[in-house]
Protein backbone atom coordinates (compact mmCIF):
# COMPACT_ATOMS: atom_id res chain seq x y z
CA UNK A 1 0.00 0.00 0.00
CA UNK A 2 1.55 3.68 -0.81
CA UNK A 3 1.90 6.11 1.46
CA UNK A 4 -0.98 8.60 -0.69
CA UNK A 5 -3.61 6.18 -0.47
CA UNK A 6 -2.92 5.77 3.57
CA UNK A 7 -2.57 9.84 4.02
CA UNK A 8 -5.96 10.17 2.10
CA UNK A 9 -7.43 7.38 4.00
CA UNK A 10 -6.23 9.52 7.32
CA UNK A 11 -7.81 12.95 6.00
CA UNK A 12 -10.82 10.99 5.05
CA UNK A 13 -10.73 9.66 8.64
CA UNK A 14 -9.78 12.73 10.23
CA UNK A 15 -12.60 14.55 9.06
CA UNK A 16 -15.08 12.21 10.04
CA UNK A 17 -13.42 12.53 13.75
CA UNK A 18 -13.96 16.31 13.30
CA UNK A 19 -17.90 15.89 12.44
CA UNK A 20 -18.65 13.90 15.17
CA UNK A 21 -16.61 16.19 17.84
CA UNK A 22 -18.67 18.82 16.00
CA UNK A 23 -21.37 17.65 17.47
CA UNK A 24 -20.30 17.42 20.93
CA UNK A 25 -18.22 20.74 21.01
CA UNK A 26 -21.60 22.37 19.56
CA UNK A 27 -23.50 20.98 22.59
CA UNK A 28 -21.26 22.32 24.77
CA UNK A 29 -20.75 25.92 23.52
CA UNK A 30 -24.95 26.02 23.23
CA UNK A 31 -25.85 25.48 26.34
CA UNK A 32 -22.52 27.77 27.59
CA UNK A 33 -23.64 30.72 25.39
CA UNK A 34 -26.91 30.57 26.31
CA UNK A 35 -26.11 30.43 29.62
CA UNK A 36 -23.99 33.19 29.30
CA UNK A 37 -26.96 35.04 27.39
CA UNK A 38 -29.38 34.02 30.24
CA UNK A 39 -26.67 35.53 33.09
CA UNK A 40 -26.50 31.97 34.23
CA UNK A 41 -23.34 29.48 34.35
CA UNK A 42 -24.85 26.49 32.40
CA UNK A 43 -23.30 23.23 33.07
CA UNK A 44 -20.53 23.30 35.53
CA UNK A 45 -20.68 19.99 37.59
CA UNK A 46 -19.24 17.49 34.68
CA UNK A 47 -15.05 18.20 34.48
CA UNK A 48 -13.28 21.62 34.60
CA UNK A 49 -16.17 23.89 34.13
CA UNK A 50 -18.50 21.41 32.76
CA UNK A 51 -16.84 20.24 29.69
CA UNK A 52 -17.28 17.17 29.59
CA UNK A 53 -20.70 17.10 29.78
CA UNK A 54 -21.33 16.16 26.30
CA UNK A 55 -19.97 12.89 27.31
CA UNK A 56 -22.46 12.63 30.63
CA UNK A 57 -25.09 13.08 28.11
CA UNK A 58 -24.50 10.96 25.63
CA UNK A 59 -23.81 8.16 28.35
CA UNK A 60 -26.82 8.84 29.63
CA UNK A 61 -28.48 8.70 26.57
CA UNK A 62 -26.71 5.51 25.89
CA UNK A 63 -27.98 3.86 29.06
CA UNK A 64 -31.78 4.44 28.67
CA UNK A 65 -34.06 2.66 27.68
CA UNK A 66 -35.64 2.62 24.10
CA UNK A 67 -39.42 2.97 23.71
CA UNK A 68 -41.43 2.90 20.95
CA UNK A 69 -45.06 3.46 20.10
CA UNK A 70 -47.44 1.10 20.00
CA UNK A 71 -49.10 1.46 16.44
CA UNK A 72 -45.86 3.10 14.99
CA UNK A 73 -44.40 1.84 11.82
CA UNK A 74 -41.01 -0.88 12.76
CA UNK A 75 -39.15 -0.38 10.06
CA UNK A 76 -39.63 3.19 9.46
CA UNK A 77 -39.31 4.34 13.16
CA UNK A 78 -35.72 2.69 13.46
CA UNK A 79 -34.67 3.56 9.73
CA UNK A 80 -35.39 7.59 10.63
CA UNK A 81 -32.97 8.57 13.07
CA UNK A 82 -30.17 6.47 10.86
CA UNK A 83 -30.98 8.14 7.73
CA UNK A 84 -30.67 11.70 9.39
CA UNK A 85 -27.18 10.83 10.52
CA UNK A 86 -25.91 9.41 7.39
CA UNK A 87 -27.33 12.23 5.10
CA UNK A 88 -25.37 14.88 7.70
CA UNK A 89 -22.02 13.27 7.36
CA UNK A 90 -22.35 12.25 3.69
CA UNK A 91 -23.09 15.80 3.05
CA UNK A 92 -19.20 16.81 3.85
CA UNK A 93 -18.04 14.60 1.91
CA UNK A 94 -17.52 17.37 -0.98
CA UNK A 95 -16.60 20.20 0.93
CA UNK A 96 -13.01 21.24 0.87
CA UNK A 97 -11.53 22.47 4.51
CA UNK A 98 -7.76 23.24 3.09
CA UNK A 99 -5.49 24.33 0.90
CA UNK A 100 -3.54 21.49 -1.17
CA UNK A 101 -0.27 20.07 1.12
CA UNK A 102 2.34 17.73 1.00
CA UNK A 103 2.50 17.65 4.77
CA UNK A 104 5.92 18.87 5.32
CA UNK A 105 7.52 17.34 2.83
CA UNK A 106 6.27 13.95 3.46
CA UNK A 107 4.88 13.86 0.11
CA UNK A 108 6.20 14.11 -3.83
CA UNK A 109 2.46 15.48 -4.92
CA UNK A 110 0.34 17.74 -2.61
CA UNK A 111 -2.69 16.02 -1.96
CA UNK A 112 -6.01 18.02 -1.13
CA UNK A 113 -7.54 18.43 2.63
CA UNK A 114 -11.36 17.33 1.99
CA UNK A 115 -12.94 13.76 1.51
CA UNK A 116 -13.62 14.17 -2.71
CA UNK A 117 -13.40 16.68 -5.33
CA UNK A 118 -15.78 16.65 -7.54
CA UNK A 119 -16.62 18.75 -10.51
CA UNK A 120 -20.50 18.96 -9.60
CA UNK A 121 -18.94 19.50 -5.71
CA UNK A 122 -21.82 22.31 -4.67
CA UNK A 123 -24.82 20.00 -6.28
CA UNK A 124 -23.52 17.13 -4.21
CA UNK A 125 -23.91 18.76 -0.86
CA UNK A 126 -26.90 20.02 -2.47
CA UNK A 127 -28.64 16.70 -3.19
CA UNK A 128 -27.58 14.91 -0.40
CA UNK A 129 -28.96 18.15 2.48
CA UNK A 130 -32.34 17.57 0.41
CA UNK A 131 -32.38 14.05 1.32
CA UNK A 132 -31.95 14.62 4.48
CA UNK A 133 -35.42 16.18 5.27
CA UNK A 134 -36.50 12.35 4.51
CA UNK A 135 -35.56 11.13 8.31
CA UNK A 136 -37.45 13.95 10.12
CA UNK A 137 -40.07 12.80 7.81
CA UNK A 138 -40.54 9.64 8.32
CA UNK A 139 -40.13 10.07 12.06
CA UNK A 140 -43.03 12.32 12.14
CA UNK A 141 -44.99 9.82 10.14
CA UNK A 142 -44.00 6.21 12.01
CA UNK A 143 -44.19 7.39 15.51
CA UNK A 144 -48.15 7.08 14.77
CA UNK A 145 -48.21 10.58 16.77
CA UNK A 146 -50.26 13.85 15.96
CA UNK A 147 -47.59 15.65 17.29
CA UNK A 148 -44.58 14.21 15.49
CA UNK A 149 -47.05 13.78 12.15
CA UNK A 150 -47.51 17.78 12.43
CA UNK A 151 -43.71 18.52 12.71
CA UNK A 152 -42.80 16.03 9.80
CA UNK A 153 -45.41 18.01 7.74
CA UNK A 154 -43.76 21.28 8.60
CA UNK A 155 -40.32 19.95 8.08
CA UNK A 156 -40.98 18.61 4.02
CA UNK A 157 -43.04 22.39 3.21
CA UNK A 158 -40.47 24.38 5.34
CA UNK A 159 -37.95 22.43 3.20
CA UNK A 160 -39.07 22.97 0.29
CA UNK A 161 -40.08 26.92 0.40
CA UNK A 162 -36.37 27.90 1.74
CA UNK A 163 -34.48 24.94 -0.91
CA UNK A 164 -35.44 27.24 -3.77
CA UNK A 165 -34.14 30.40 -2.31
CA UNK A 166 -30.37 28.78 -1.11
CA UNK A 167 -30.50 27.31 -4.61
CA UNK A 168 -30.59 30.09 -6.21
CA UNK A 169 -28.38 31.92 -3.58
CA UNK A 170 -25.65 29.32 -4.05
CA UNK A 171 -26.31 29.80 -8.22
CA UNK A 172 -25.01 33.07 -8.31
CA UNK A 173 -21.64 32.34 -6.38
CA UNK A 174 -21.29 29.40 -9.04
CA UNK A 175 -22.09 32.27 -11.97
CA UNK A 176 -19.15 34.39 -10.57
CA UNK A 177 -16.65 31.32 -9.68
CA UNK A 178 -17.54 29.59 -13.22
CA UNK A 179 -17.35 26.32 -11.39
CA UNK A 180 -19.42 24.00 -9.54
CA UNK A 181 -16.23 22.42 -7.77
CA UNK A 182 -16.01 24.17 -4.41
CA UNK A 183 -12.37 23.78 -4.51
CA UNK A 184 -12.25 26.09 -7.66
CA UNK A 185 -14.70 28.24 -5.87
CA UNK A 186 -12.40 28.89 -2.87
CA UNK A 187 -9.14 29.17 -5.12
CA UNK A 188 -10.95 31.99 -7.24
CA UNK A 189 -11.44 34.47 -4.32
CA UNK A 190 -7.82 34.65 -3.92
CA UNK A 191 -5.95 37.92 -3.60
CA UNK A 192 -7.10 41.37 -1.88
CA UNK A 193 -8.65 44.34 -3.92
CA UNK A 194 -6.68 47.64 -3.09
CA UNK A 195 -4.31 45.60 -0.64
CA UNK A 196 -6.29 45.00 2.11
CA UNK A 197 -10.22 44.01 1.16
CA UNK A 198 -9.88 40.29 0.92
CA UNK A 199 -11.34 39.57 -2.71
CA UNK A 200 -14.41 36.85 -0.91
CA UNK A 201 -17.26 36.98 -2.68
CA UNK A 202 -19.40 38.02 0.80
CA UNK A 203 -18.12 41.89 -0.50
CA UNK A 204 -19.87 40.76 -4.24
CA UNK A 205 -23.03 39.04 -3.02
CA UNK A 206 -24.08 40.47 0.50
CA UNK A 207 -27.79 40.06 -0.87
CA UNK A 208 -26.80 36.22 -1.89
CA UNK A 209 -24.84 35.88 1.64
CA UNK A 210 -27.98 37.00 4.00
CA UNK A 211 -30.04 34.73 1.63
CA UNK A 212 -27.96 31.72 2.34
CA UNK A 213 -27.64 32.55 5.63
CA UNK A 214 -31.71 32.96 6.46
CA UNK A 215 -32.43 29.72 4.59
CA UNK A 216 -29.80 27.99 6.05
CA UNK A 217 -30.82 28.22 9.48
CA UNK A 218 -34.07 27.25 8.08
CA UNK A 219 -32.89 24.17 6.25
CA UNK A 220 -31.16 22.72 9.43
CA UNK A 221 -34.27 23.53 11.50
CA UNK A 222 -33.20 25.66 13.76
CA UNK A 223 -34.44 28.49 15.69
CA UNK A 224 -36.06 31.69 14.44
CA UNK A 225 -37.34 28.47 12.30
CA UNK A 226 -37.23 25.38 14.25
CA UNK A 227 -41.18 24.73 13.76
CA UNK A 228 -40.58 20.58 12.79
CA UNK A 229 -39.91 20.71 17.02
CA UNK A 230 -41.70 24.16 18.24
CA UNK A 231 -41.66 22.97 21.84
CA UNK A 232 -44.34 25.56 22.91
CA UNK A 233 -46.43 23.80 20.07
CA UNK A 234 -45.83 20.16 19.54
CA UNK A 235 -44.59 19.27 22.34
CA UNK A 236 -41.18 18.32 20.77
CA UNK A 237 -42.35 17.62 17.10
CA UNK A 238 -40.93 14.52 14.98
CA UNK A 239 -38.68 13.41 17.74
CA UNK A 240 -41.57 13.50 20.18
CA UNK A 241 -41.84 9.60 20.48
CA UNK A 242 -37.75 8.83 20.44
CA UNK A 243 -35.90 7.71 22.92
CA UNK A 244 -32.32 6.88 24.09
CA UNK A 245 -29.99 6.89 21.54
CA UNK A 246 -32.13 7.09 18.25
CA UNK A 247 -33.38 10.72 20.32
CA UNK A 248 -29.99 10.85 20.09
CA UNK A 249 -28.98 10.69 17.11
CA UNK A 250 -31.28 13.90 15.29
CA UNK A 251 -29.72 16.71 17.29
CA UNK A 252 -26.24 14.75 16.39
CA UNK A 253 -27.38 15.14 12.56
CA UNK A 254 -28.74 18.68 13.39
CA UNK A 255 -25.21 19.99 14.94
CA UNK A 256 -23.21 18.14 12.18
CA UNK A 257 -26.02 19.40 9.56
CA UNK A 258 -25.05 23.23 11.45
CA UNK A 259 -21.14 22.72 10.76
CA UNK A 260 -21.77 21.49 6.76
CA UNK A 261 -23.96 24.76 6.36
CA UNK A 262 -21.02 26.57 8.00
CA UNK A 263 -18.60 25.36 6.08
CA UNK A 264 -20.39 25.55 2.86
CA UNK A 265 -20.68 29.43 3.27
CA UNK A 266 -17.24 29.70 4.53
CA UNK A 267 -15.98 28.56 1.00
CA UNK A 268 -18.91 30.00 -1.25
CA UNK A 269 -19.00 33.30 0.58
CA UNK A 270 -15.75 33.89 3.12
CA UNK A 271 -12.72 32.84 1.11
CA UNK A 272 -12.60 29.28 2.50
CA UNK A 273 -8.64 28.71 3.76
CA UNK A 274 -7.35 31.81 2.09
CA UNK A 275 -6.66 34.45 4.42
CA UNK A 276 -3.53 37.03 5.71
CA UNK A 277 -0.44 35.94 8.08
CA UNK A 278 -0.46 32.39 8.04
CA UNK A 279 1.05 30.59 4.82
CA UNK A 280 -1.46 28.97 2.70
CA UNK A 281 0.05 25.51 4.28
CA UNK A 282 -1.80 26.52 7.71
CA UNK A 283 -5.09 28.11 5.98
CA UNK A 284 -7.41 25.00 7.38
CA UNK A 285 -6.64 27.26 10.83
CA UNK A 286 -7.96 30.43 9.17
CA UNK A 287 -10.68 27.58 7.59
CA UNK A 288 -12.14 26.54 11.24
CA UNK A 289 -11.72 30.12 12.70
CA UNK A 290 -14.10 31.01 9.90
CA UNK A 291 -16.47 28.43 10.65
CA UNK A 292 -16.10 28.84 14.40
CA UNK A 293 -17.92 32.11 14.08
CA UNK A 294 -20.17 31.44 12.13
CA UNK A 295 -21.49 28.85 14.25
CA UNK A 296 -21.23 31.50 16.91
CA UNK A 297 -23.82 33.17 14.76
CA UNK A 298 -26.17 30.68 14.58
CA UNK A 299 -26.34 30.17 18.25
CA UNK A 300 -26.10 33.60 19.22
CA UNK A 301 -29.42 33.73 16.90
CA UNK A 302 -31.34 31.30 18.63
CA UNK A 303 -30.35 32.72 21.88
CA UNK A 304 -31.90 36.49 20.93
CA UNK A 305 -34.40 35.77 18.17
CA UNK A 306 -38.11 34.41 19.08
CA UNK A 307 -39.73 32.15 16.49
CA UNK A 308 -41.34 33.06 13.63
CA UNK A 309 -45.24 32.01 13.51
CA UNK A 310 -45.60 29.37 10.81
CA UNK A 311 -47.52 30.85 8.25
CA UNK A 312 -45.00 34.08 8.48
CA UNK A 313 -42.09 31.76 7.86
CA UNK A 314 -44.10 30.72 4.75
CA UNK A 315 -44.93 34.03 3.24
CA UNK A 316 -41.47 35.28 3.83
CA UNK A 317 -40.01 32.20 2.42
CA UNK A 318 -42.12 32.39 -0.86
CA UNK A 319 -42.58 36.44 -1.35
CA UNK A 320 -39.77 37.86 -0.07
CA UNK A 321 -36.82 35.18 0.19
CA UNK A 322 -37.37 33.74 -3.25
CA UNK A 323 -37.98 37.13 -5.24
CA UNK A 324 -34.72 38.35 -3.55
CA UNK A 325 -32.75 35.18 -4.46
CA UNK A 326 -34.36 35.79 -7.91
CA UNK A 327 -33.54 39.18 -8.56
CA UNK A 328 -30.11 38.68 -7.13
CA UNK A 329 -29.28 35.93 -9.76
CA UNK A 330 -30.67 37.69 -12.14
CA UNK A 331 -28.18 41.23 -11.56
CA UNK A 332 -25.69 38.53 -10.88
CA UNK A 333 -25.87 36.96 -14.43
CA UNK A 334 -26.10 40.27 -15.94
CA UNK A 335 -23.11 41.79 -14.59
CA UNK A 336 -21.25 38.91 -15.18
CA UNK A 337 -22.16 38.79 -18.62
CA UNK A 338 -20.96 42.44 -19.31
CA UNK A 339 -17.76 42.36 -17.22
CA UNK A 340 -16.69 38.97 -19.22
CA UNK A 341 -17.81 40.37 -22.99
CA UNK B 1 -15.19 -6.55 -14.21
CA UNK B 2 -16.73 -4.40 -11.60
CA UNK B 3 -18.17 -2.05 -13.89
CA UNK B 4 -20.76 -4.65 -15.12
CA UNK B 5 -21.38 -5.97 -11.84
CA UNK B 6 -22.04 -2.27 -10.78
CA UNK B 7 -24.56 -2.09 -13.49
CA UNK B 8 -26.39 -5.10 -12.70
CA UNK B 9 -26.44 -4.09 -9.39
CA UNK B 10 -28.03 -0.57 -9.74
CA UNK B 11 -30.23 -1.95 -12.78
CA UNK B 12 -31.31 -4.86 -10.63
CA UNK B 13 -32.45 -2.46 -7.85
CA UNK B 14 -34.08 0.18 -10.37
CA UNK B 15 -36.04 -2.96 -11.54
CA UNK B 16 -37.18 -4.86 -7.67
CA UNK B 17 -37.92 -0.85 -6.25
CA UNK B 18 -39.79 0.12 -9.31
CA UNK B 19 -41.83 -3.46 -9.46
CA UNK B 20 -42.50 -3.73 -5.84
CA UNK B 21 -43.83 0.16 -6.46
CA UNK B 22 -46.94 -1.00 -7.54
CA UNK B 23 -46.70 -4.20 -5.74
CA UNK B 24 -46.98 -2.75 -2.49
CA UNK B 25 -50.27 -2.22 -0.70
CA UNK B 26 -48.99 0.70 1.50
CA UNK B 27 -48.83 3.87 -0.21
CA UNK B 28 -45.97 5.67 2.61
CA UNK B 29 -43.66 2.42 1.48
CA UNK B 30 -44.49 2.86 -2.50
CA UNK B 31 -43.33 6.12 -2.26
CA UNK B 32 -40.03 5.23 -0.45
CA UNK B 33 -39.51 2.03 -3.10
CA UNK B 34 -40.20 4.96 -6.09
CA UNK B 35 -36.97 7.08 -4.47
CA UNK B 36 -34.84 4.21 -4.10
CA UNK B 37 -35.40 3.30 -7.71
CA UNK B 38 -34.73 7.03 -8.36
CA UNK B 39 -31.14 7.02 -6.32
CA UNK B 40 -30.65 3.56 -8.66
CA UNK B 41 -31.13 5.17 -11.41
CA UNK B 42 -29.07 8.28 -10.62
CA UNK B 43 -26.24 5.34 -9.62
CA UNK B 44 -26.17 4.03 -13.43
CA UNK B 45 -26.01 7.77 -14.20
CA UNK B 46 -22.95 8.05 -12.65
CA UNK B 47 -21.79 5.39 -14.60
CA UNK B 48 -22.71 6.91 -18.10
CA UNK B 49 -20.01 9.25 -17.13
CA UNK B 50 -23.21 12.59 -16.49
CA UNK B 51 -22.56 13.32 -12.69
CA UNK B 52 -24.03 16.41 -13.49
CA UNK B 53 -27.92 14.33 -15.18
CA UNK B 54 -27.38 11.74 -11.68
CA UNK B 55 -26.83 14.64 -9.27
CA UNK B 56 -30.14 16.60 -10.97
CA UNK B 57 -31.65 13.75 -11.04
CA UNK B 58 -31.47 13.37 -7.10
CA UNK B 59 -32.16 16.80 -6.15
CA UNK B 60 -35.46 17.63 -8.69
CA UNK B 61 -36.82 14.26 -7.64
CA UNK B 62 -35.23 12.13 -4.87
CA UNK B 63 -35.50 15.71 -2.86
CA UNK B 64 -37.90 17.69 -4.04
CA UNK B 65 -40.78 16.17 -6.29
CA UNK B 66 -40.73 13.09 -4.15
CA UNK B 67 -40.91 15.63 -0.75
CA UNK B 68 -43.77 16.83 -2.24
CA UNK B 69 -45.62 13.09 -2.77
CA UNK B 70 -44.68 11.93 0.92
CA UNK B 71 -46.04 15.33 2.49
CA UNK B 72 -49.79 14.31 -0.01
CA UNK B 73 -49.57 10.79 1.05
CA UNK B 74 -48.92 11.52 4.51
CA UNK B 75 -52.23 13.84 4.67
CA UNK B 76 -53.87 11.26 3.44
CA UNK B 77 -53.69 9.26 6.17
CA UNK B 78 -53.87 5.95 4.31
CA UNK B 79 -51.38 3.09 5.28
CA UNK B 80 -53.66 0.63 3.36
CA UNK B 81 -55.04 0.83 -0.02
CA UNK B 82 -58.66 -0.70 -0.71
CA UNK B 83 -58.70 -3.64 -2.15
CA UNK B 84 -61.09 -4.20 -5.27
CA UNK B 85 -63.89 -6.26 -5.84
CA UNK B 86 -62.99 -8.29 -8.36
CA UNK B 87 -66.96 -9.36 -9.73
CA UNK B 88 -68.33 -9.34 -13.04
CA UNK B 89 -69.99 -5.83 -12.86
CA UNK B 90 -66.37 -4.16 -12.02
CA UNK B 91 -65.82 -1.29 -14.99
CA UNK B 92 -62.83 -2.87 -15.44
CA UNK B 93 -64.31 -5.82 -16.18
CA UNK B 94 -66.78 -4.66 -18.79
CA UNK B 95 -65.85 -5.76 -22.51
CA UNK B 96 -65.04 -2.24 -23.88
CA UNK B 97 -62.61 -1.96 -21.80
CA UNK B 98 -60.72 -4.60 -21.46
CA UNK B 99 -60.20 -4.98 -25.30
CA UNK B 100 -58.94 -1.09 -25.43
CA UNK B 101 -56.87 -2.08 -22.72
CA UNK B 102 -55.00 -5.03 -24.15
CA UNK B 103 -54.42 -2.70 -27.23
CA UNK B 104 -52.78 0.09 -25.76
CA UNK B 105 -50.60 -2.19 -23.56
CA UNK B 106 -49.51 -3.66 -26.92
CA UNK B 107 -49.09 -0.43 -28.03
CA UNK B 108 -46.70 0.27 -25.34
CA UNK B 109 -44.79 -3.21 -25.98
CA UNK B 110 -44.09 -2.22 -28.82
CA UNK B 111 -42.91 1.13 -28.86
CA UNK B 112 -40.69 -0.13 -25.89
CA UNK B 113 -39.60 -2.90 -27.80
CA UNK B 114 -38.11 -0.62 -30.97
CA UNK B 115 -37.01 2.60 -28.27
CA UNK B 116 -34.98 -0.50 -27.21
CA UNK B 117 -33.43 -1.46 -30.59
CA UNK B 118 -33.19 2.17 -31.16
CA UNK B 119 -31.10 2.45 -28.61
CA UNK B 120 -28.69 -0.59 -29.53
CA UNK B 121 -28.06 0.58 -32.56
CA UNK B 122 -27.85 4.01 -31.58
CA UNK B 123 -24.75 3.06 -28.93
CA UNK B 124 -23.47 0.95 -31.57
CA UNK B 125 -22.82 4.25 -34.10
CA UNK B 126 -21.60 6.19 -31.43
CA UNK B 127 -19.15 4.11 -29.72
CA UNK B 128 -15.40 5.10 -30.28
CA UNK B 129 -16.64 8.83 -30.98
CA UNK B 130 -14.67 11.31 -29.14
CA UNK B 131 -17.94 13.48 -28.28
CA UNK B 132 -19.94 11.17 -26.53
CA UNK B 133 -18.47 11.79 -23.19
CA UNK B 134 -19.20 15.54 -23.70
CA UNK B 135 -22.41 15.42 -21.66
CA UNK B 136 -20.20 15.30 -18.41
CA UNK B 137 -19.29 18.66 -18.69
CA UNK B 138 -21.98 21.17 -17.30
CA UNK B 139 -20.62 23.73 -19.85
CA UNK B 140 -21.27 21.64 -22.86
CA UNK B 141 -24.78 20.43 -21.90
CA UNK B 142 -25.58 24.14 -21.16
CA UNK B 143 -24.61 24.86 -24.31
CA UNK B 144 -26.42 22.14 -26.31
CA UNK B 145 -29.39 22.69 -24.56
CA UNK B 146 -29.27 26.41 -25.25
CA UNK B 147 -28.25 26.11 -28.99
CA UNK B 148 -29.49 22.61 -30.08
CA UNK B 149 -32.31 22.06 -28.60
CA UNK B 150 -33.36 25.95 -27.80
CA UNK B 151 -36.91 25.35 -28.96
CA UNK B 152 -37.13 22.47 -27.04
CA UNK B 153 -36.15 23.73 -23.99
CA UNK B 154 -38.36 26.86 -24.07
CA UNK B 155 -41.41 24.75 -25.50
CA UNK B 156 -40.63 22.86 -22.13
CA UNK B 157 -40.59 26.04 -20.02
CA UNK B 158 -43.99 27.37 -21.39
CA UNK B 159 -45.38 23.97 -21.03
CA UNK B 160 -44.48 24.31 -17.37
CA UNK B 161 -45.49 27.81 -16.53
CA UNK B 162 -49.26 27.22 -18.01
CA UNK B 163 -49.05 24.34 -15.59
CA UNK B 164 -48.28 26.51 -13.02
CA UNK B 165 -50.80 28.85 -13.81
CA UNK B 166 -53.57 26.28 -14.44
CA UNK B 167 -52.76 25.36 -10.41
CA UNK B 168 -52.59 28.88 -9.17
CA UNK B 169 -55.94 29.67 -10.92
CA UNK B 170 -57.48 25.78 -9.45
CA UNK B 171 -56.42 26.36 -5.79
CA UNK B 172 -57.58 30.32 -5.76
CA UNK B 173 -60.18 30.56 -3.29
CA UNK B 174 -63.27 33.37 -4.85
CA UNK B 175 -64.10 36.22 -2.51
CA UNK B 176 -62.02 38.66 -0.25
CA UNK B 177 -58.38 37.27 -0.10
CA UNK B 178 -57.31 36.62 3.40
Amino acid sequence: MDLRFLVQLGIIGLTFFMLINASAVLVLAERKIMGFMQQRYGPYLVGPHGTLQPFADILKLLFKEELRPKGSDKWLFNLAPLLSVVAAFAAFSTVPWGAETTFFGLLDEPVALGVADLNVGVLVIFAITSMGVYGIVLAGWASNSKYSLLGGLRASAQMISYELSYATALAAVILLAGSLSLRDVVDAQQGTWLGFIPHWYVFLQPIGFLIYVIAGVAETNRAPFDFPEAEQELVAGYNTEYSSVRFALFPQAEYINMATMSAVATDLYLGGWHGPFLPPEYGWIWFLAKVGVLLFTYIWVRWTVPRYRYDQLMSFGWKWLFPASVVNLLVTAALVLYFNA
Amino acid sequence: MPESILFYAWSGLAIVTAALVVGQRNPMYSVLLLIASFGALAGLYVQLDAPFVAVAQIIIYAGAIMVLFLFVVMLLNAPQEDHAVWDRTHPLRQPGVARWGILLAVLLVVQLASALLRAVELGQQTKGRGDVDVISSVRTLGHVLFTDYMFAFEATSILILVAMVGAVVLARREGPSL
